[in-house]
């Protein structure tokens, strides 16, 4: 189920402004990722480009490829939809629908795209991705109340069953603890350490030791100046990147001497 | 945890343990009324002197009390609290002053509407009535009919309208589609019923008078209000939901029907509810396109129909001999829409309550 990520000269435009450049990078399957950076730096950018949601805001477009499995994610006969459909998406802020019931949060991804499912199989995939998210023992007793009466840490893995129900092959975080305290965000690492077994994961994160408890690799953006498009500095596997890396700005960055 | 606590509480009683000595007399809180008081003791003595007069008494007696209250604020409490004191009694006043038109208003009306608020009223017509008795049913059905009428053809396109502006518009046209409803919004409504009676001559010819021209002309004026107040509610509907929607893969128009519309259905209801309560009480436009008959008729696509303004209108204006009983039924018929229209902002809370999106905790 999980799926590689070849990036190749990946240059990322909103309107006349280019905000990323030059990324080559090739995502393991059923591996986490992590991406650090200063903020500006293009990171959430990036993870946006890997499922077509910033196309979402008006002007922003790409050059170059993105490869998952074979299939080029911005070929002219590629439909965003479909490839949304294959990349789930986690994002800083918990945002389970308001007006959905937990059980209809779980599986908005199905009932949104009017596909068809008995009611058994329903309930089903939303035990199953409620468990996937180690949610199911805190709200199996009030399925039907609302999603927004859970708290913070709940919601927000409420949300990434949502995002496991509709079975895709990637998952994209962007800063999913960011909004969490210390011990919403450990049930929400050890989930993600859960995931990895069939999912391929993609996490940005302003925390480096959370980048460094949970990732295989991790990919360390930069930018040169403000106006200045941001760049992938080093790609590696976590271990190097924290202990020996190979740019002088990734260690800086990393030791808290940077700028 | 137990040092933090008292070290807090300690923390805390310091301020309060040193009150500041002096300075912070007090004026009791009975002190204002009693200025208001003599205030209108002198007031009484002033106006029965030259001439009495209601309006000058209460103005007397509002000057006089706030005059009197900053000043012994200001002895005994310092300018500080005295402008404090004087600006209430503005704010107070002025609260006061727009309270006026409103209730003299409602209390007049219901007062003289009242009379002939019986069930004659409600379910008989004018036709055949010379003098007393009659009603208002053929009115306020044409009304009801009218008003549904016009809802069924603005808020379709307002709200379609508001959608585009909010979720797909972009650049030069969706400026200029918010520009034209500006204008749209500003069109004196005798200006619609004119375009309205003109659109219906060019098809029907001269003299021609119907409930659907009258629904034309009122959605005229409603289309501008629905799209203003469904756009500002479309656009508190927070850009990450859609985001969500679209990262599972939710087509946009999909994410429109299913997510941005319910999360907002509160809002729309309630925008679409003040909507109609804004045109129901439109005279200028029916008295041109629908006119008016004593009879009752529910075929907005045949000839006249009566609604309660325009009768209101007719009834008042043309009373006939004697004029009281004309007149009463006008006062009723304005009672009626004021009904209406309080009728309406009651159901528009409602919705808002009811279909608000539940936290639930």
């Amino acid at each position: 189920m999980a799926k590689r990520i070849d990036v190749s000269d990946l240059d990322i435009y909103y309107g006349n402004f280019k905000a990323v450049e030059g990324v080559n990078v090739s995502i393991e399957p059923r591996s986490i990722t992590a991406l650090i950076g200063p903020s500006g730096c293009g990171k959430s950018t990036f993870l946006r480009s890997l499922n077509r949601m910033h196309e979402v805001i008006p002007g922003a477009r790409v050059e170059g490829k993105v490869v998952i499995d074979g299939q080029d994610l911005y070929g002219s006969d590629v439909d965003p939809v479909d490839v949304r459909r294959q990349i789930g998406m986690v994002f800083q802020r918990p945002n389970p629908f308001p007006t959905m019931s937990i059980y209809d949060n779980v599986i908005a991804g199905v009932r949104l795209n009017s596909a068809r499912m008995k009611k058994s199989d329903m309930d089903d995939l939303v035990e199953r991705s409620l468990k996937g998210a180690n949610l199911w023992t805190e709200v199996k007793d009030r399925l039907n109340r609302p999603g927004s009466g859970l708290s913070g840490g709940q919601q927000q893995r409420l949300c990434i069953a949502r995002a496991i129900a509709v079975q895709p092959e990637v998952l994209l975080m962007d800063e999913p603890c960011s909004a969490l305290d210390p011990i919403s965000t450990l049930a929400i690492e050890d989930l993600m350490t859960e995931l990895k077994e069939q999912f391929t994961i993609v996490i940005v994160t302003h925390n480096m030791q959370q980048a460094a408890r949970v990732s295989e690799s991790t990919g360390f953006f930069n930018l040169n100046g403000v106006g200045q498009p941001g760049r992938l500095i080093e790609f590696n596997p976590t271990e190097k990147i924290f202990s020996n890396p190979d740019q002088k700005a990734t260690e800086d960055y990393i030791s808290g001497r940077f700028g | 945890m137990s040092t933090s606590t008292q070290q807090s509480s300690t923390g805390s009683a310091a301020p309060i343990a040193a009150p500041q000595p002096g300075g912070h007399r007090k004026l009791p809180s009975w002190a204002p009324w009693a200025a208001f008081a003599v205030a209108a003791v002198v007031a009484a003595v002033f106006s029965l002197a030259t001439s009495w007069n209601i309006v000058l008494f209460v103005i007397y007696t509002v000057v006089l009390g706030t005059l009197g209250t900053y000043v012994a604020s200001r002895v005994v409490e310092g300018p500080r609290k005295a402008t404090d004191r004087l600006v209430t009694c503005l704010v107070v006043s002025a609260f006061g002053i727009a309270l006026v038109p409103l209730i003299s208003l409602v209390y007049e009306v219901v007062r003289r509407g009242a009379q002939r608020f019986d069930a004659e009223y409600f379910t008989a017509s004018l036709v055949g009535v010379i003098g007393e008795g009659g009603g208002a049913y053929h009115a306020l059905m044409g009304t009801l009919i009218i008003t549904l009428l016009t809802t069924l053809i603005s808020v379709p396109i307002g709200l379609m309208t508001a959608i585009y502006l909010v979720e797909y518009g972009s650049g030069r046209l969706k400026r200029s589609i918010t520009f034209l409803v500006d204008v749209m919004t500003g069109i004196p409504s005798i200006v619609a019923g004119l375009f309205a009676y003109a659109l219906f001559v060019l098809i029907f010819g001269p003299g021609i008078r119907l409930g659907i021209m009258g629904a034309v002309a009122l959605s005229v004026l409603m289309i501008p209000v629905v799209v203003r107040s469904c756009e500002e509610v479309l656009k508190l509907v927070p850009n990450e939901l859609r985001e969500a929607a679209y990262a599972l893969g939710v087509p946009k128009w999909r994410t429109i029907l299913k997510v941005v519309i319910p999360t907002a259905i509160a809002g729309l209801g309630t925008g679409i509810t003040l909507a109609i309560a804004r045109v129901v009480g439109e005279t200028a436009p029916l008295l041109i396109t629908v006119g008016i008959t004593n009879a009752t008729n529910f075929n907005p696509f045949d000839g006249r129909m009566a609604t309660l303004p325009v009768y209101a209108f007719y009834q008042l204006t043309q009373p006939g001999v004697p004029p009281e009983n004309a007149i009463a039924r006008a006062w009723t018929a304005a009672l009626l829409l004021i009904i209406l229209v309080m009728a309406l902002n009651v159901v528009a809370r409602l919705i808002s309550r009811f279909f608000a999106p539940k936290t639930g905790r």
